[in-house]
């Protein structure tokens, strides 16, 4: 993590660096965490088209993966997915 | 003796607060006007539309569908470096009062001219200074026009005030509703050119640029909101000295004298009230009244309400025995209206303070007599003289 910024460092809340919001992670949001067995996987790539984040790495071979930094744990991908082959599991506390 | 202003170069015209408003705008020679019409601040918006229609102001006029869009496109103009205006009263504002908060923490130098209108229900159109208090708390400077020509000369200084770059907080200038916005006076309006050199075109800082994109009004949680709005509240103590200098610079081409606070007869009062616009004029006809029978009444009248005079208020109140807050709106289960309450609060740490009242006037454009004020003057003395405000909450002429 960064050092935090004092508020004499700040003036108006504007961010002079385009794209930098990909430093805000975003996983430690969540409460349930997707896990994909992959021996269930059809790589028919719905749960990479629904992912709102998108949280969803899709490999050149479309094996699918979840990207912990941005997953908030929403649980779409599970409910979307035809094979079920996503579970929700919850995220271990501490 | 009375002193002939030097007038040279100004016009004496007869107009109404929110022509003069509009006249003022135009002189400013404003980029982007955005806006929704509502009563009574309606001529304001409609005079600069004429003047874009008619090739006089070269500005994007944009007629939108609703205040809180007026507001939203005035922000997003005024991040792109144009100088923006727009105007509105009343229920307009309460539709504002989302976007309100942004203008002002996304430092937008928007000015915005406020035609004093009563909050519903019940539905009026008459002044109350519901929607310049329910705002107070915005980040917006508010300034209060006690005539049409304060009006005229507020709203230029405004521009200037807003757009220095060690303020860029967005203004708000009040004009009491239909007393002022509709009442006909005549003023002074200055050239076009001595304008122009007042307010040289707006030098944005951080514009929206394509070329160099940049994020404003970002997400800030528990991490960061915290000092930004410190950031924003350090900022804001910046706008006094600013207000003050602008004040002076347009003594110097207008002749017209600002100050954050007018007095009345405080040499040597023992009692004051305290007020906002129109009805400053008829509380020192009140009191010249009073005074001319020997009492020692004095009229506080304040110009500036945002950012609050506090140190300039206690040395001016010093010594009086009690005051008068009067405020034209009600603040409901509140240990005040809002004046009092500021002026409550300006005494906090004060060792000697003045026993204090609190008059409700004129609520939805009931006048405001004379008589009312000679009222609040009499309890001040009585409190005064027998040293305990008997009542602390009185409502002048109500029936």
């Amino acid at each position: 993590m960064s050092k935090l910024l004092t508020w004499r460092d700040l003036s108006a809340p504007v961010i002079a660096e385009a794209g930098n919001s990909v430093q805000y992670k975003t996983g430690s949001w969540r409460a349930l965490k997707p896990i994909i067995d992959q021996s269930k996987c059809i790589k028919c790539l719905l749960c990479w088209f629904y992912c709102p984040e998108p949280a969803i790495i899709r490999h050149e071979d479309d094996r699918v993966e979840i990207d912990y930094d941005y997953c908030k744990g929403c649980g779409i991908c599970a409910n979307e997915c035809p094979v079920k082959a996503i579970k929700m599991v919850e995220e271990e506390v501490g | 003796m009375a002193v002939a202003v030097q007038l040279k170069g100004q016009r004496r015209v007869g107009m109404t607060g929110d022509e003069a408003v509009a006249y003022a705008v135009k002189q400013a020679d404003v980029d982007v006007i955005a806006a929704y019409p509502i009563t009574p601040q309606t001529i304001i918006v409609e005079r600069l539309a004429d003047y874009v229609h008619d090739g006089e102001l070269n500005a994007s006029y944009v007629p939108v569908e609703s205040e809180h869009s007026a507001l939203s496109a005035c922000v997003g103009a005024s991040l792109a470096g144009a100088r923006v205006f727009t105007a509105t009263s009343s229920q307009g504002l309460a539709l504002m009062w989302e976007i309100m908060w942004i203008a002002s923490a996304m430092r937008t130098t928007i000015v915005m001219a406020l035609a004093n209108r009563a909050l519903s229900a019940p539905i009026n159109i008459h002044c109350s200074h519901d929607d310049a208090y329910a705002v107070r708390d915005a980040g917006w400077i508010q300034f209060f026009a006690e005539n049409v020509q304060e009006a005229y000369d507020l709203a230029l200084m405004a521009f200037r005030v807003s757009e220095d770059k060690r303020v860029l907080f967005p203004s708000i200038v009040n004009l009491d509703g239909f007393i002022l916005s509709h009442g006909l006076e005549p003023l002074n309006v200055l050239e076009d050119d001595t304008v122009r050199s007042f307010l040289p075109p707006k030098v944005p800082v951080n514009p929206v640029d394509p070329e160099k994109p940049m994020t404003y009004g970002p997400l800030a949680l528990f991490d960061y909101y915290f000092e930004f709005k410190k950031a924003q509240a350090e900022a804001f103590k910046s706008v006094y000295p600013v207000i003050l200098e602008v004040f002076r610079e347009y003594e110097k081409i207008s002749g017209r004298k600002y100050e954050p606070i007018k007095t009345y007869g405080l040499e040597d009062a023992d009692v004051a009230v305290l007020i906002l616009g129109s009805s400053a004029g008829t509380a020192r006809y009140a009191a010249r009244r009073l005074r001319s029978k020997g009492e020692k009444v004095g009229v506080v009248s304040l110009t500036l309400y945002r950012p609050f005079p506090v140190q300039e208020l206690l040395a001016k109140l010093k010594g009086l025995k009690a005051i008068v807050a009067m405020d034209r709106s009600y603040s409901f289960g509140s240990p005040g209206a809002q004046l009092f309450m500021d002026v409550a609060a300006a005494f906090a740490n004060e060792s000697e303070k003045p026993l204090m009242i609190n008059a409700i006037y004129g609520l939805g454009g009931r006048d405001l007599l004379p008589e009312h004020v000679e009222e609040a003057f009499m309890r001040a003395k009585e409190a005064a003289k027998s040293g305990k405000v008997e009542e602390r909450e009185v409502w002048l002429g109500v029936r």
